[in-house]
């Protein structure tokens, strides 16, 4: 409780909350509102904002941004989460192994996580998207796939760190075994940490998801914020509008996040530093 | 040359020695764990790896594909197959575009001066300008500037690098047509080669600016948080208390020591760099390995791909050697530590 106390009295924790939330509700309200396909030509095309029934205006195509960016809130958010997920499973688990077991296992797999880390992790992503076909899922393993390593990292610091601790030595001693000793004592002191990281890969999901469909990899189903931008890319001399709204969306979400985790980790962390999150 | 010879029998020529080894040992793991990624990814698509090989055209002809079977071995055991993929990377056969009609080195090749250009210049321009603009913050820490460069470095640090090249594009070409929006030279112009080099800087200024505007915010924050942790130290206290000016206290005592972290964080995103070079160059049409990414992904040049991924690994390996080699010229003991 104290620590939900403190969160709300943290000022850039709330205003991150506060736009994300507006921009969940977007997402989820998507459908009430524009009921119509976000892909369907619903009036002429290259409308600037503001005009008849186009707050944000129209694209190439007679498409409503607005719409589209409200049904790509909903992919980037989807894709974010459930990409995100997938990294803090595989990455603690494996800085789980590796820091409960240290030797030989541990130095073996910290190289699989530092070879990760020296691999450009777009590029990666990319291959990855291309081969197995643009789909959601296979997007969300691809950047699963590419976020993973820092959160393997810090779960193994964490469990370095506490498993010379007192309390679990005299679990260990009382011959828990080693299931019970790190679900109910280590995992549970490393988890806010965790949590704090988790949150930022958000951050980097999103963007690394704008920046696939950018490049035309994402589900071509889906609308998306990423390729709204890429589809506009050519136009943006005549049509200012269909590149820098879906991109203010970008950023809006992404810093939401960003200040969310920031103030996540002041709250959670207080004796960290707040300059401790690269 | 006497000297050289003597400091590499000590201690610290064992280290270099040592260094050196251990980054060959590294260079040789990651190629080769790449090259047998690419090899499982060819495997894990879906259809025939002859056809994926080919391009996934679909138009492809039964010679060809089996002239492909044949050449890649694709008849024979995984682990033969895969050793004869290896042989091949080894001897940098990296194979050849079927789409492009060209051997995928000499592809790469002629792109690699364009992209070694862009993100170098990013890199250097991020590194300097972050580690300037950090200092004065640091030094400055709770003034109306220092609050600036924190949330500017958050904005910049929420933006999606491609969205900030096409923005710049907005403001600097279609508005105030200051800068060209894309491309590498201007086309179809005569020019000496030093108008020609100047001609390069200016089409290379939007892409480096797009592309070192994260990086910069980063190193910007992070060498503000250390100047600050580092002026608290007693050493700072006792050079003012010795009567040295600022200046001197922050170039000499703050800044060497403050710069370490920024140098380790640098080394460590260099692939997020590289990665970001393919989205700019894309963008700004800038004809590097970024743009043949683009190419090869709207054909599925599925070779292409695959050696795009080996050799910008390789370019970070590269990097990472680079901040490695900086570290050790500005924190002399890492040499020491490594040693014993």
């Amino acid at each position: 409780m104290d620590t939900l106390k403190a969160f709300i009295r943290h000022p850039s924790g709330m205003a991150g909350l506060i736009i994300l939330a507006s921009i969940v509700m977007l997402a989820v309200l998507a459908p009430t509102l524009r009921p119509d396909d976000p892909w369907d030509m619903i009036g002429a095309p290259f409308q600037p904002p503001l005009s008849e029934g186009l707050l944000l205006g129209s694209d190439m195509l007679g498409r409503d941004v607005a719409a589209g960016i409200m049904y790509g809130a909903r992919v980037s958010l989807t894709i974010g989460l459930a990409s995100t997920l997938a990294a803090v499973f595989v990455g603690v688990l494996i800085g789980a192994v590796s820091g409960y077991c240290g030797g030989q296992i541990d130095d073996v797999m910290m190289r699989i996580t530092e070879l990760f880390q020296t691999i450009p992790g777009f590029i990666l992503a990319i291959l990855l998207v291309a081969t197995l076909g643009p789909t959601l899922s296979h997007v969300i393993v691809a950047i699963g796939a590419v976020s993973w390593p820092p959160l393997a990292r810090l779960t193994r610091a964490e469990f370095l760190r506490l498993r010379s601790r007192e309390f679990v030595q005299a679990a260990v001693c009382q011959g828990q075994p080693s299931i019970a000793v790190v679900f109910r004592h280590i995992l549970p002191n490393a988890i806010s940490p965790i949590i704090v990281t988790g949150s930022l890969t958000i951050a980097t999901a999103i963007l690394i998801e704008s920046a696939l469909s950018f490049m035309g990899l994402g589900d071509p189903n889906l609308m998306s914020w990423g390729f709204m931008i890429g589809a506009a890319r050519t136009v943006i001399r005549q049509a200012w509008w269909m590149s820098v709204f879906p991109g203010i969306a970008i950023v809006l979400s992404v810093l939401a996040i960003n200040l969310l985790g920031e103030g996540l980790n002041d709250t959670l962390n207080p004796r960290l530093s707040r300059g401790g999150r690269h | 040359m006497s000297s050289i010879a003597l400091r590499l029998t000590g201690s610290r020529g064992i280290a270099v020695v040592l260094a050196v080894a251990g980054w060959l040992a590294k260079f040789v793991a990651v190629v080769l764990v790449i090259a047998t990624f690419s090899f499982l990814l060819v495997h894990a698509a879906p259809g025939d790896p002859a056809q994926v090989i080919a391009g996934q055209s679909g138009a492809a002809d039964d010679k060809l594909l089996s002239q492909l079977r044949e050449e890649y071995g694709l008849d024979k055991p995984y682990i033969v197959q895969l050793a004869t993929y290896l042989k091949r990377v080894v001897t940098l056969d990296l194979g050849y575009s079927y789409r492009q009609q060209r051997p995928v080195l000499t592809l790469l090749a002629e792109r690699m001066p364009a992209t070694l250009l862009l993100t170098g210049s990013a890199f250097l321009l991020a590194l300097i300008v972050g580690i300037t603009l950090g200092t004065l913050a640091g030094v400055r820490a709770g003034k109306w500037s220092d609050m600036m460069l924190t949330v500017i470095s958050l904005l910049f640090y929420a933006m999606p690098v491609f969205w900030l090249g096409l923005m710049l594009v907005l403001l600097f070409s279609v508005q105030l047509d200051w800068l060209p929006a894309f491309g590498y030279v201007t086309i179809g112009v005569p020019m000496t080669p030093i108008a020609r080099a100047r001609d390069i800087l200016w089409h290379l200024t939007l892409p480096v600016m797009s592309l070192a505007a994260v990086y910069l915010a980063i190193y910007a924050r992070l060498m503000r948080s250390s100047v600050i942790d580092i002026t608290h130290q007693d050493f700072i206290k006792t050079a003012r208390a010795k009567g040295l000016k600022q200046g001197r206290v922050v170039v000499r005592h703050i800044l060497r020591n403050a710069i370490l972290p920024v140098v380790t964080v640098a080394g460590m995103q260099a692939g997020s760099l590289v990665g970001g070079a393919v989205v700019i160059e894309t963008v700004f049409a800038w004809p590097g390995l970024g743009r043949l990414t683009y190419d090869a992904v709207l054909q599925r040049d599925y070779p292409v791909l695959l050696g795009i991924f080996l050799v910008m690994s390789v370019i970070v390996i590269i990097l990472n050697l680079v901040t490695d080699a900086t570290y050790r010229l500005v924190d002399p003991r890492v040499t020491t530590r490594s040693a014993s």
